[in-house]
Protein backbone atom coordinates (compact mmCIF):
# COMPACT_ATOMS: atom_id res chain seq x y z
CA UNK A 1 0.00 0.00 0.00
CA UNK A 2 2.80 2.33 1.06
CA UNK A 3 4.40 1.27 -1.96
CA UNK A 4 1.61 2.14 -4.33
CA UNK A 5 1.00 5.73 -2.68
CA UNK A 6 4.49 6.63 -3.55
CA UNK A 7 4.50 5.45 -6.69
CA UNK A 8 1.13 7.73 -7.27
CA UNK A 9 2.55 10.93 -5.61
CA UNK A 10 6.05 10.35 -7.53
CA UNK A 11 3.53 9.76 -11.37
CA UNK A 12 2.08 12.78 -10.38
CA UNK A 13 4.69 14.70 -9.36
CA UNK A 14 6.41 13.92 -12.39
CA UNK A 15 3.47 14.85 -14.56
CA UNK A 16 3.47 18.44 -12.73
CA UNK A 17 6.82 19.11 -13.73
CA UNK A 18 6.16 17.83 -17.54
CA UNK A 19 2.97 19.30 -17.26
CA UNK A 20 3.92 22.24 -15.44
CA UNK A 21 3.48 24.96 -18.31
CA UNK A 22 4.98 24.05 -21.69
CA UNK A 23 3.94 26.73 -23.83
CA UNK A 24 5.00 29.70 -21.18
CA UNK A 25 8.88 27.53 -21.10
CA UNK A 26 9.18 27.60 -24.72
CA UNK A 27 7.54 31.01 -25.85
CA UNK A 28 10.28 32.46 -22.70
CA UNK A 29 13.08 30.75 -24.79
CA UNK A 30 12.60 31.88 -28.05
CA UNK A 31 11.74 35.34 -26.97
CA UNK A 32 15.18 35.41 -25.30
CA UNK A 33 16.79 33.23 -28.61
CA UNK A 34 15.22 36.63 -30.42
CA UNK A 35 16.90 38.96 -28.21
CA UNK A 36 19.97 37.36 -28.79
CA UNK A 37 20.16 36.96 -31.94
CA UNK A 38 18.83 41.18 -32.03
CA UNK A 39 22.02 42.33 -29.99
CA UNK A 40 23.86 40.61 -33.44
CA UNK A 41 21.86 42.07 -35.93
CA UNK A 42 22.59 45.46 -34.31
CA UNK A 43 26.00 45.23 -34.56
CA UNK A 44 26.18 43.51 -38.31
CA UNK A 45 23.49 46.49 -39.20
CA UNK A 46 26.32 48.95 -37.86
CA UNK A 47 24.55 49.60 -35.14
CA UNK A 48 26.49 49.03 -32.33
CA UNK A 49 30.70 48.39 -32.69
CA UNK A 50 31.98 45.12 -33.37
CA UNK A 51 33.20 43.70 -30.07
CA UNK A 52 34.61 40.38 -30.70
CA UNK A 53 34.55 39.20 -26.76
CA UNK A 54 30.70 40.68 -26.91
CA UNK A 55 30.05 38.97 -29.25
CA UNK A 56 31.45 35.56 -28.63
CA UNK A 57 29.53 35.98 -25.20
CA UNK A 58 26.13 36.74 -27.35
CA UNK A 59 27.02 33.60 -29.43
CA UNK A 60 27.50 31.70 -26.17
CA UNK A 61 24.18 32.58 -24.91
CA UNK A 62 22.83 31.41 -27.92
CA UNK A 63 24.20 27.92 -27.75
CA UNK A 64 23.38 27.74 -24.12
CA UNK A 65 19.62 29.23 -24.93
CA UNK A 66 19.53 26.01 -27.58
CA UNK A 67 20.71 23.31 -25.02
CA UNK A 68 17.58 23.77 -23.12
CA UNK A 69 15.37 23.71 -26.03
CA UNK A 70 14.34 20.26 -25.32
CA UNK A 71 11.62 19.66 -27.53
CA UNK A 72 9.98 16.40 -26.06
CA UNK A 73 9.30 18.38 -23.10
CA UNK A 74 8.76 21.49 -24.54
CA UNK A 75 6.56 20.21 -26.89
CA UNK A 76 4.28 17.52 -25.06
CA UNK A 77 1.33 15.88 -26.60
CA UNK A 78 -1.98 18.17 -25.87
CA UNK A 79 0.21 21.64 -25.88
CA UNK A 80 -0.80 22.52 -29.31
CA UNK A 81 -4.06 23.79 -27.54
CA UNK A 82 -4.67 27.30 -26.14
CA UNK A 83 -2.47 30.57 -26.75
CA UNK A 84 0.20 28.84 -28.84
CA UNK A 85 1.54 29.47 -32.15
CA UNK A 86 3.08 25.82 -32.70
CA UNK A 87 1.84 24.20 -35.76
CA UNK A 88 -0.16 20.96 -35.75
CA UNK A 89 3.05 19.29 -37.53
CA UNK A 90 4.98 19.31 -35.16
CA UNK A 91 3.19 16.54 -33.54
CA UNK A 92 2.85 15.08 -37.07
CA UNK A 93 6.47 15.25 -37.98
CA UNK A 94 8.80 15.37 -33.78
CA UNK A 95 11.35 13.84 -35.97
CA UNK A 96 11.94 16.73 -38.32
CA UNK A 97 10.77 19.27 -36.14
CA UNK A 98 13.79 17.66 -33.54
CA UNK A 99 16.39 17.47 -36.79
CA UNK A 100 15.37 21.83 -37.30
CA UNK A 101 16.14 22.39 -33.65
CA UNK A 102 19.50 20.03 -33.38
CA UNK A 103 20.45 21.70 -36.68
CA UNK A 104 19.85 25.39 -35.09
CA UNK A 105 22.02 23.95 -31.69
CA UNK A 106 24.88 22.57 -34.25
CA UNK A 107 25.65 25.93 -36.05
CA UNK A 108 25.48 27.86 -32.42
CA UNK A 109 28.07 25.02 -31.83
CA UNK A 110 30.32 25.88 -34.81
CA UNK A 111 30.02 29.88 -34.41
CA UNK A 112 31.07 29.07 -30.56
CA UNK A 113 33.75 27.23 -32.04
CA UNK A 114 35.29 29.74 -34.67
CA UNK A 115 34.18 33.22 -33.24
CA UNK A 116 33.57 35.82 -35.90
CA UNK A 117 37.01 38.30 -35.94
CA UNK A 118 35.41 41.07 -37.97
CA UNK A 119 31.44 42.42 -38.75
CA UNK A 120 31.68 40.28 -42.16
CA UNK A 121 32.56 37.02 -40.39
CA UNK A 122 29.71 37.55 -37.93
CA UNK A 123 27.03 38.50 -40.91
CA UNK A 124 27.97 35.36 -42.66
CA UNK A 125 26.89 33.18 -39.24
CA UNK A 126 23.99 34.78 -38.41
CA UNK A 127 22.83 34.37 -41.96
CA UNK A 128 23.15 30.67 -41.41
CA UNK A 129 21.59 31.18 -38.11
CA UNK A 130 18.48 33.28 -38.96
CA UNK A 131 18.48 30.96 -41.85
CA UNK A 132 17.60 28.12 -39.14
CA UNK A 133 14.83 30.31 -37.80
CA UNK A 134 13.12 30.78 -40.77
CA UNK A 135 13.20 27.39 -41.93
CA UNK A 136 11.74 25.84 -38.86
CA UNK A 137 9.14 28.52 -38.27
CA UNK A 138 8.51 27.98 -42.55
CA UNK A 139 6.79 24.70 -41.14
CA UNK A 140 6.42 24.31 -37.59
CA UNK A 141 4.39 27.92 -37.06
CA UNK A 142 1.60 29.17 -37.58
CA UNK A 143 0.42 32.86 -37.60
CA UNK A 144 -2.88 33.31 -36.19
CA UNK A 145 -3.30 36.97 -36.04
CA UNK B 1 -51.73 26.96 -73.31
CA UNK B 2 -50.51 28.86 -76.32
CA UNK B 3 -48.83 31.16 -73.19
CA UNK B 4 -47.13 28.23 -71.78
CA UNK B 5 -45.46 26.96 -75.77
CA UNK B 6 -44.66 30.71 -75.97
CA UNK B 7 -43.56 30.93 -72.32
CA UNK B 8 -41.03 27.55 -72.92
CA UNK B 9 -39.71 29.24 -76.12
CA UNK B 10 -38.81 32.00 -74.99
CA UNK B 11 -37.09 30.71 -72.06
CA UNK B 12 -35.02 28.37 -74.67
CA UNK B 13 -34.03 31.60 -76.81
CA UNK B 14 -33.09 33.52 -73.30
CA UNK B 15 -31.19 30.22 -72.66
CA UNK B 16 -29.35 30.03 -75.67
CA UNK B 17 -28.37 33.54 -76.32
CA UNK B 18 -27.59 32.95 -72.21
CA UNK B 19 -25.51 30.24 -73.33
CA UNK B 20 -23.54 31.77 -76.37
CA UNK B 21 -22.78 35.13 -74.87
CA UNK B 22 -21.40 32.85 -72.08
CA UNK B 23 -19.24 30.92 -74.53
CA UNK B 24 -18.51 34.13 -76.18
CA UNK B 25 -17.38 35.85 -72.86
CA UNK B 26 -15.51 33.36 -71.53
CA UNK B 27 -13.42 32.51 -74.86
CA UNK B 28 -9.58 32.70 -73.98
CA UNK B 29 -8.01 36.58 -75.30
CA UNK B 30 -4.79 36.18 -76.42
CA UNK B 31 -2.18 39.33 -76.25
CA UNK B 32 -2.89 41.72 -78.98
CA UNK B 33 -0.51 42.85 -81.99
CA UNK B 34 0.65 45.86 -80.30
CA UNK B 35 2.01 44.49 -77.11
CA UNK B 36 3.71 41.00 -78.61
CA UNK B 37 5.56 43.94 -80.84
CA UNK B 38 7.14 45.24 -77.43
CA UNK B 39 8.59 42.36 -76.50
CA UNK B 40 11.46 42.55 -77.91
CA UNK B 41 14.38 40.84 -77.37
CA UNK B 42 15.07 39.30 -73.38
CA UNK B 43 18.31 40.04 -71.77
CA UNK B 44 18.76 36.91 -69.48
CA UNK B 45 20.84 39.26 -66.65
CA UNK B 46 17.64 41.46 -66.36
CA UNK B 47 15.72 38.69 -65.85
CA UNK B 48 17.27 37.14 -62.84
CA UNK B 49 16.07 39.83 -61.04
CA UNK B 50 12.42 39.64 -62.49
CA UNK B 51 12.76 35.79 -61.47
CA UNK B 52 13.35 36.39 -57.86
CA UNK B 53 10.75 38.84 -57.89
CA UNK B 54 8.46 37.01 -59.34
CA UNK B 55 9.50 33.93 -56.87
CA UNK B 56 8.50 31.60 -59.73
CA UNK B 57 10.60 29.10 -57.64
CA UNK B 58 8.51 29.05 -54.94
CA UNK B 59 5.84 27.26 -56.50
CA UNK B 60 7.54 25.46 -59.31
CA UNK B 61 10.96 23.94 -57.48
CA UNK B 62 10.07 20.49 -56.19
CA UNK B 63 9.11 20.70 -52.82
CA UNK B 64 11.77 20.84 -50.69
CA UNK B 65 14.58 21.76 -53.09
CA UNK B 66 17.25 23.75 -51.88
CA UNK B 67 20.40 24.99 -53.57
CA UNK B 68 20.62 24.94 -56.67
CA UNK B 69 18.35 22.43 -56.83
CA UNK B 70 15.51 25.44 -56.75
CA UNK B 71 16.41 26.26 -60.11
CA UNK B 72 15.05 22.42 -61.18
CA UNK B 73 11.68 24.08 -61.77
CA UNK B 74 10.02 20.70 -62.09
CA UNK B 75 6.70 21.11 -59.85
CA UNK B 76 4.46 19.21 -57.76
CA UNK B 77 3.87 20.96 -54.65
CA UNK B 78 0.58 20.05 -53.71
CA UNK B 79 -1.23 24.25 -52.79
CA UNK B 80 -4.60 22.72 -50.95
CA UNK B 81 -7.15 25.57 -51.09
CA UNK B 82 -10.99 25.88 -50.70
CA UNK B 83 -11.61 25.17 -54.42
CA UNK B 84 -9.26 22.18 -54.08
CA UNK B 85 -6.02 21.16 -54.56
CA UNK B 86 -3.53 23.06 -57.44
CA UNK B 87 -0.12 21.59 -58.32
CA UNK B 88 2.36 23.76 -60.07
CA UNK B 89 3.49 21.99 -63.32
CA UNK B 90 7.27 21.64 -64.40
CA UNK B 91 7.94 25.25 -66.35
CA UNK B 92 11.59 24.08 -66.93
CA UNK B 93 12.99 24.22 -70.35
CA UNK B 94 12.28 20.46 -70.92
CA UNK B 95 10.58 20.30 -73.83
CA UNK B 96 8.08 17.82 -73.58
CA UNK B 97 7.04 18.24 -69.89
CA UNK B 98 7.91 21.65 -69.26
CA UNK B 99 8.21 24.93 -71.30
CA UNK B 100 11.05 24.46 -73.26
CA UNK B 101 9.08 24.60 -76.91
CA UNK B 102 7.24 27.58 -75.97
CA UNK B 103 7.62 31.16 -77.79
CA UNK B 104 8.30 33.91 -76.11
CA UNK B 105 4.83 35.01 -77.60
CA UNK B 106 3.68 32.02 -75.68
CA UNK B 107 5.05 32.94 -72.67
CA UNK B 108 3.80 36.35 -72.54
CA UNK B 109 -0.09 34.93 -73.19
CA UNK B 110 1.08 32.86 -70.29
CA UNK B 111 2.26 35.65 -68.04
CA UNK B 112 0.11 38.99 -69.13
CA UNK B 113 -3.41 36.72 -70.34
CA UNK B 114 -3.40 33.48 -68.47
CA UNK B 115 -3.78 31.81 -71.69
CA UNK B 116 -1.79 28.66 -72.77
CA UNK B 117 -0.37 28.05 -76.16
CA UNK B 118 -3.24 25.89 -76.69
CA UNK B 119 -5.56 28.07 -75.97
CA UNK B 120 -6.61 26.94 -72.87
CA UNK B 121 -7.63 28.69 -69.69
CA UNK B 122 -4.97 28.67 -66.53
CA UNK B 123 -5.98 28.63 -63.22
CA UNK B 124 -5.68 31.48 -61.44
CA UNK B 125 -3.60 29.65 -58.87
CA UNK B 126 -0.76 30.88 -61.41
CA UNK B 127 -1.14 34.53 -60.26
CA UNK B 128 -1.20 35.98 -63.85
CA UNK B 129 -4.25 38.26 -62.41
CA UNK B 130 -0.96 40.27 -61.03
CA UNK B 131 1.76 39.31 -63.32
CA UNK B 132 -0.88 41.42 -65.90
CA UNK B 133 0.29 44.09 -64.38
CA UNK B 134 3.80 43.47 -66.04
CA UNK B 135 6.43 45.30 -68.20
CA UNK B 136 6.66 43.40 -71.72
CA UNK B 137 10.33 44.21 -71.53
CA UNK B 138 10.66 42.26 -68.02
CA UNK B 139 8.44 39.17 -69.32
CA UNK B 140 10.86 39.15 -72.62
CA UNK B 141 13.83 39.07 -70.06
CA UNK B 142 12.19 36.47 -67.62
CA UNK B 143 11.83 34.64 -70.93
CA UNK B 144 15.58 34.60 -71.61
CA UNK B 145 16.68 34.14 -68.26
CA UNK B 146 14.03 31.01 -68.01
CA UNK B 147 16.00 29.53 -70.76
CA UNK B 148 18.91 29.39 -69.29
CA UNK B 149 17.52 27.31 -66.31
CA UNK B 150 17.89 23.63 -66.48
CA UNK B 151 15.74 21.07 -68.18
CA UNK B 152 13.95 18.71 -65.91
CA UNK B 153 11.82 16.07 -67.29
CA UNK B 154 9.02 14.88 -65.12
CA UNK B 155 5.25 15.98 -65.34
CA UNK B 156 3.66 17.20 -62.42
CA UNK B 157 0.19 15.33 -61.00
CA UNK B 158 -2.75 16.90 -62.39
CA UNK B 159 -4.91 19.91 -60.37
CA UNK B 160 -7.67 18.11 -58.32
CA UNK B 161 -10.17 20.07 -58.08
CA UNK B 162 -14.52 19.87 -57.44
CA UNK B 163 -16.78 20.84 -59.45
CA UNK B 164 -17.67 23.60 -60.93
CA UNK B 165 -14.07 24.32 -60.78
CA UNK B 166 -13.35 21.85 -63.23
CA UNK B 167 -14.70 23.64 -65.95
CA UNK B 168 -11.62 25.61 -67.31
CA UNK B 169 -13.76 27.59 -69.60
CA UNK B 170 -15.73 29.60 -66.63
CA UNK B 171 -12.15 31.44 -66.11
CA UNK B 172 -12.89 33.08 -68.96
CA UNK B 173 -15.62 34.93 -66.93
CA UNK B 174 -14.05 35.37 -64.23
CA UNK B 175 -11.33 37.17 -66.34
CA UNK B 176 -13.96 39.67 -67.27
CA UNK B 177 -14.03 40.55 -63.75
CA UNK B 178 -10.75 40.50 -62.19
CA UNK B 179 -7.67 40.72 -65.03
CA UNK B 180 -6.62 43.78 -65.76
CA UNK B 181 -3.18 45.44 -66.44
CA UNK B 182 -4.31 48.51 -64.50
CA UNK B 183 -2.48 49.40 -61.13
CA UNK B 184 -4.30 48.61 -57.97
CA UNK B 185 -3.37 51.96 -56.37
CA UNK B 186 -3.88 55.14 -58.00
CA UNK B 187 -1.07 57.25 -56.84
CA UNK B 188 -1.23 60.81 -57.57
CA UNK B 189 1.11 62.84 -59.98
CA UNK B 190 4.53 63.66 -58.43
CA UNK B 191 4.55 60.47 -56.43
CA UNK B 192 8.12 59.81 -55.84
CA UNK B 193 10.14 57.40 -58.77
CA UNK B 194 10.98 54.95 -55.85
CA UNK B 195 6.96 54.51 -54.64
CA UNK B 196 6.29 53.89 -58.14
CA UNK B 197 8.99 51.24 -58.34
CA UNK B 198 7.68 49.58 -55.13
CA UNK B 199 3.99 49.86 -56.77
CA UNK B 200 5.44 47.77 -59.69
CA UNK B 201 7.14 45.08 -57.50
CA UNK B 202 4.77 44.85 -54.98
CA UNK B 203 1.91 44.66 -57.56
CA UNK B 204 3.33 43.06 -60.68
CA UNK B 205 5.86 40.62 -60.37
CA UNK B 206 6.41 39.91 -56.92
CA UNK B 207 2.05 39.67 -56.41
CA UNK B 208 1.82 40.22 -52.85
CA UNK B 209 -1.43 40.45 -52.97
CA UNK B 210 -2.48 37.25 -53.68
CA UNK B 211 -1.81 36.07 -50.24
CA UNK B 212 -1.90 39.57 -48.06
CA UNK B 213 -5.59 40.43 -49.33
CA UNK B 214 -8.93 38.72 -48.84
CA UNK B 215 -11.02 37.28 -51.81
CA UNK B 216 -14.57 37.36 -52.30
CA UNK B 217 -16.65 34.43 -52.97
CA UNK B 218 -15.54 33.58 -56.62
CA UNK B 219 -11.57 34.11 -55.29
CA UNK B 220 -11.00 37.14 -56.65
CA UNK B 221 -9.03 40.05 -54.41
CA UNK B 222 -10.63 42.20 -52.72
CA UNK B 223 -9.60 45.27 -54.00
CA UNK B 224 -11.16 47.54 -51.39
CA UNK B 225 -8.94 45.54 -48.77
CA UNK B 226 -5.86 45.93 -50.76
CA UNK B 227 -2.80 44.35 -48.53
CA UNK B 228 -5.05 43.98 -45.17
CA UNK B 229 -4.79 40.17 -44.56
CA UNK B 230 -6.34 37.18 -45.29
CA UNK B 231 -6.98 33.97 -43.68
CA UNK B 232 -4.41 32.12 -45.78
CA UNK B 233 -6.35 30.62 -48.98
CA UNK B 234 -3.06 27.50 -48.71
CA UNK B 235 -2.22 25.86 -45.91
CA UNK B 236 -3.60 27.08 -42.30
CA UNK B 237 -3.42 30.41 -40.35
CA UNK B 238 -3.52 33.89 -41.22
CA UNK B 239 -1.06 35.82 -43.68
CA UNK B 240 -0.79 39.27 -42.27
CA UNK B 241 -2.33 43.17 -42.69
CA UNK B 242 0.97 44.68 -44.79
CA UNK B 243 -0.78 48.07 -44.28
CA UNK B 244 0.02 50.82 -42.30
CA UNK B 245 -3.38 49.85 -40.05
CA UNK B 246 -1.60 46.62 -39.46
CA UNK B 247 -0.28 45.45 -36.10
CA UNK B 248 2.74 43.50 -37.54
CA UNK B 249 4.40 46.80 -39.30
CA UNK B 250 2.44 49.80 -37.96
CA UNK B 251 5.65 50.71 -36.12
CA UNK B 252 8.17 49.29 -38.75
CA UNK B 253 10.26 51.83 -40.96
CA UNK B 254 10.99 51.39 -44.42
CA UNK B 255 14.79 50.48 -43.20
CA UNK B 256 13.03 48.20 -40.93
CA UNK B 257 11.04 46.71 -44.10
CA UNK B 258 13.56 46.12 -46.11
CA UNK B 259 15.66 44.68 -44.02
CA UNK B 260 12.90 41.95 -42.93
CA UNK B 261 13.05 41.21 -46.98
CA UNK B 262 16.81 40.83 -46.99
CA UNK B 263 17.81 39.23 -43.25
CA UNK B 264 14.03 37.94 -42.27
CA UNK B 265 14.35 39.44 -38.76
CA UNK B 266 11.26 41.38 -37.83
CA UNK B 267 12.68 44.64 -36.10
CA UNK B 268 11.80 42.84 -32.42
CA UNK B 269 14.06 39.84 -33.72
CA UNK B 270 11.32 37.35 -34.56
CA UNK B 271 12.08 35.92 -37.56
CA UNK B 272 10.20 35.56 -40.70
CA UNK B 273 7.63 32.16 -41.23
CA UNK B 274 5.16 29.84 -42.80
CA UNK B 275 5.22 30.59 -46.58
CA UNK B 276 6.84 33.99 -46.23
CA UNK B 277 10.34 32.14 -45.55
CA UNK B 278 10.36 31.20 -49.25
CA UNK B 279 9.34 35.01 -50.59
CA UNK B 280 11.66 36.44 -48.26
CA UNK B 281 14.25 34.22 -49.52
CA UNK B 282 13.64 35.31 -52.95
CA UNK B 283 13.41 39.12 -51.84
CA UNK B 284 16.85 38.59 -50.42
CA UNK B 285 18.26 38.07 -54.15
CA UNK B 286 17.22 41.79 -55.38
CA UNK B 287 18.84 44.65 -54.41
CA UNK B 288 18.63 47.12 -51.90
CA UNK B 289 16.86 49.89 -53.79
CA UNK B 290 14.26 47.29 -54.74
CA UNK B 291 13.59 46.44 -51.27
CA UNK B 292 13.74 50.23 -50.30
CA UNK B 293 10.93 50.58 -53.38
CA UNK B 294 8.92 47.82 -51.88
CA UNK B 295 9.13 49.46 -47.83
CA UNK B 296 8.11 53.18 -48.95
CA UNK B 297 5.35 51.68 -51.63
CA UNK B 298 3.74 49.73 -48.62
CA UNK B 299 4.08 52.92 -46.34
CA UNK B 300 2.11 54.67 -48.94
CA UNK B 301 -0.65 52.32 -49.52
CA UNK B 302 -4.63 53.00 -48.12
CA UNK B 303 -4.23 51.84 -44.52
CA UNK B 304 -6.87 48.73 -43.66
CA UNK B 305 -7.84 47.05 -40.49
CA UNK B 306 -6.97 43.60 -40.67
CA UNK B 307 -8.59 41.02 -43.51
CA UNK B 308 -9.28 38.27 -41.11
CA UNK B 309 -11.30 37.96 -37.86
CA UNK B 310 -9.67 38.41 -34.28
CA UNK B 311 -7.63 35.66 -32.93
CA UNK B 312 -10.01 33.50 -30.76
CA UNK B 313 -9.21 33.62 -26.69
CA UNK B 314 -7.17 30.37 -25.90
CA UNK B 315 -10.03 28.11 -24.08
Amino acid sequence: MRKLVIAISMLAFAGSVAYADPVQDRQALMKERGKLAGQLSKVVKGEEDFDAAAVLKTLQALQANAEKFDVEKLFPAGSDKGDTTAAPKIWEDMAGFKADEDKFLANTKAAVASPPGDVDGLKAQLNTLGGDCGACHQSYRVKKS
Amino acid sequence: MAWLKKLAGAVVVLGGAAAAAGWFLSAPVRLDAGTVAQLGPGDAAKGKRIFYAGGCTSCHAKPGAEGDARLQLVGGLELKTPFGTFVPPNISQDHKDGIGAWSEEDFANAMLKGVSPSGEHFYPAFPYASYARMKPADIADLYAFMKTLPAVAGKAPDHRLSFPFTIRRGIGLWKLLYLSPEPVIALPNGTPDKVLAGRYLVEGPGHCGECHTPRDIAGGVKKSEWLAGAVAAEGSGVVPNITSDGKSIKSWSEADIANYLETGFTPDFDSVGGAMVEVQRNMAQLTADDRAAIAAYLKAVPAHPNGYPARKPAS
